[in-house]
């Protein structure tokens, strides 16, 4: 391999891993409620594009610097999951019917969401403007872009805080329990339907950080959440449902492998891999490559 | 009723159709009747899946496109009729319906969902790059005036309605014969059924195999009415919406319910489409799926006792 193509691999490889650590962002809420609250939100996709539009909003007509925007609007998106979820505890779970129609119900949400945003805003690409937009750091043959590097490691905070809460906070063990053992949950004095409600609403919150980053990292418009639902239930799934470590693991081999795909085969056949990873996931190993089998 | 019987009833409502849109006579009646009636073979085809086994598939939009894409390869090769292209579409989408049945059905039925939707867009990708059957640009289809002094839209429809025909009955037969049987013990408790001797894997094969097949064929004129056909229209989102929320609007315990749903809803697209605009009336299918999930879990025929 010659010179040029020895930095072209560097460089793809980079950039796939900070691109991985956007794609844990996106799927970290997927992680908390599809692997531990075993609701399959395929609308998730959707929210992050809200995410996004809110974002897009705050920043064109008010200034602010999206990812700001997006921490300040985290409460919002988070009654916004509680609210979703009380639906769909009333509607489905206490009816011992949340298979089908649980799934339609979530699928009807994503294509409102979408055809929603289509009808108000268009089919338009937007995007936003920051000061980490553009620039990029250059350490030897590697180039390191901001708008890629500002996203990256925000998502890795907003990650490892997520899981101090998880670790050391009473509710965030509860949420880890109630996957598992509901009635155990009951017997210490904690009400499942409400950690639930909880958990929820931080799977949701942190669509709203994840529109955000990325919209920073790509223009976006509405049908562009059917894309993220591949690689967010392809990450999911590999990652060990509802492991944090996992998902970032997982998250990152996705990403350095659909950025080699573009840089070596052309941008066109990139959402391919991520579902054809999905796809082989799910036959091989569904317990997931870090999950206990 | 009988099963000779039925189909004889169900023939004679489709003269009956056929007659009612050329009394119409206005070409629109075949255009807008021919979208409805592939959407009761789609609502149909879904259901013997989604609601006779309890496996929810989103990806529709592939096994039709699918379809569609083999009429585009075909009629650029050879010189077949249009019913024996949609044989072959019907032949391609079943296959890969097996195929991704196989590698996934074994799993919990969340998964083999995920893996219809990822299904889809690896195939809009594999088509999108494949640049014979148009690739990104699209394809064009030469569409005939007339087939045996029968205006070709009208041919279309006719053909749509045989499908129609063939899909309901095809329903109707599963519903009461022994795999019928089999495919509701796996609804309602796949375990216990497997436990018992029954087939599951196998008996979910052959759904997936007879729904993707019919969703095929329902695809397979779609070039010849379109005559331009790319793959964002192909595979478009509202293919695995409404074929979703047509059986859940209807009622998914029998027949009836996809075809109520279908004929409801796509009529009201139709109407919506022209009066108003085509994304609002995308909206109104979107919030009636949701709506019917939640207020009225049986659907319409839910409404009627039974």
């Amino acid at each position: 391999m010659d010179l040029l193509s020895l930095d072209l691999l560097g460089n793809a490889l980079v950039s796939g891993l900070l691109l991985g650590a956007f794609y844990a962002a996106v799927t970290i809420g997927v992680s908390i409620s599809f692997g531990m609250l075993d609701i399959v939100n395929i609308a998730h996709p959707a929210f992050i594009i809200l995410g996004s539009y809110t974002a897009y909003i705050a920043n064109t007509a008010l200034g602010v610097d999206p990812i700001l925007a997006s921490i300040v609007l985290l409460p919002a998106f988070y009654l916004l999951g509680m609210a979703i979820y009380t639906i769909y505890d009333l509607a489905f779970e206490r009816r011992g019917d949340a298979s089908i129609r649980g799934l339609a119900f979530f699928f009807g949400l994503l294509f409102i969401t979408e055809v929603a945003l289509v009808l108000v805003f268009g089919v338009d690409y937007r995007l936003v403007e920051a000061p980490y937009i553009g620039p990029s750091l250059t350490l030897g043959p590697v180039d390191l872009p901001l708008r890629l590097l500002v996203p990256a490691l925000v998502s890795l905070g907003l990650i490892g805080g997520l899981q101090l809460f998880m670790r050391h906070s009473f509710t965030g063990r509860a949420i880890q329990a109630v996957a598992q053992d509901p009635l155990a949950l009951r017997l210490m004095a904690a009400n499942p339907t409400r950690i639930k409600r909880i958990a929820f609403g931080l799977s949701i919150a942190t669509a709203s950080v994840a529109g955000a980053v990325l919209i920073v990292i790509q223009p976006v418009e509405p049908s562009i959440a059917r894309d993220y639902i591949g690689r967010v239930f392809a990450i999911c799934v590999m990652g060990g449902l509802g492991s944090f470590g996992g998902t970032i693991a997982a998250a990152m081999a996705l990403g350095v492998v659909e950025s080699l795909t573009s840089t070596f085969s052309g941008p066109s056949w990139s959402p391919a891999v991520a579902f054809g990873f999905l796809l082989l996931t799910l036959a091989l190993r569904p317990a997931g490559l870090f999950g206990r089998s | 009723m009988r099963g000779p019987g039925f189909v004889a009833l169900l023939l004679l409502a489709a003269a009956l159709v056929f007659g009612a849109a050329r009394l119409v006579d206005n070409p629109y009646a075949f255009f807008a009747g021919y979208v409805v009636l592939q959407y009761v073979v789609l609502a149909t085809a879904w259901n013997i899946l989604g609601g006779y086994t309890g496996y929810v598939n989103f990806g529709t939009a592939a096994f039709f496109a699918l379809g569609a894409y083999t009429t585009v390869a075909l009629h650029k090769l050879t010189s077949l009729p249009l019913p024996a292209m949609m044989l072959a579409g019907g032949i391609v989408s079943g296959a890969v319906g097996i195929g991704t049945g196989y590698l996934t059905l074994r799993l919990r039925g969340t998964y083999f969902s995920i893996a219809t939707l990822a299904m889809a867009v690896v195939v809009q990708t594999l088509i999108t790059n494949w640049s014979f059957v148009g690739g990104s640009r699209g394809a064009y289809v030469v569409r005939p005036a007339e087939v045996m002094g029968l205006d070709y839209v009208q041919y279309l429809f006719l053909l749509m309605l045989a499908l129609a025909v063939i899909a309901i009955a095809t329903a109707r037969t599963i519903e009461r014969a022994r795999i019928g049987t089999g495919f509701a013990a796996i609804r309602d408790d796949e375990v216990a059924a497997e436990a018992n001797g029954v087939p599951t894997l196998r008996l979910k094969l052959i759904a997936t195999a007879l729904s993707g097949g019919l969703m095929g064929m329902a695809g397979a004129p779609l070039p010849y009415y379109v005559t331009y056909l790319d793959p964002a229209s192909g595979f478009s989102l509202s293919y695995a919406v409404n074929t979703i929320a047509m059986p859940l609007i209807g009622g998914t315990s029998s027949w009836v319910g996809p075809v109520i749903g279908a004929v409801l809803l796509g009529t009201l697209q139709q109407v919506a489409s022209v009066t108003i605009s085509s994304a609002l009336s995308l909206l109104i299918v979107g919030l009636l799926l949701v709506g019917f999930v939640i207020a009225a879990p049986r659907g319409i025929i839910g409404w009627f006792g039974k």
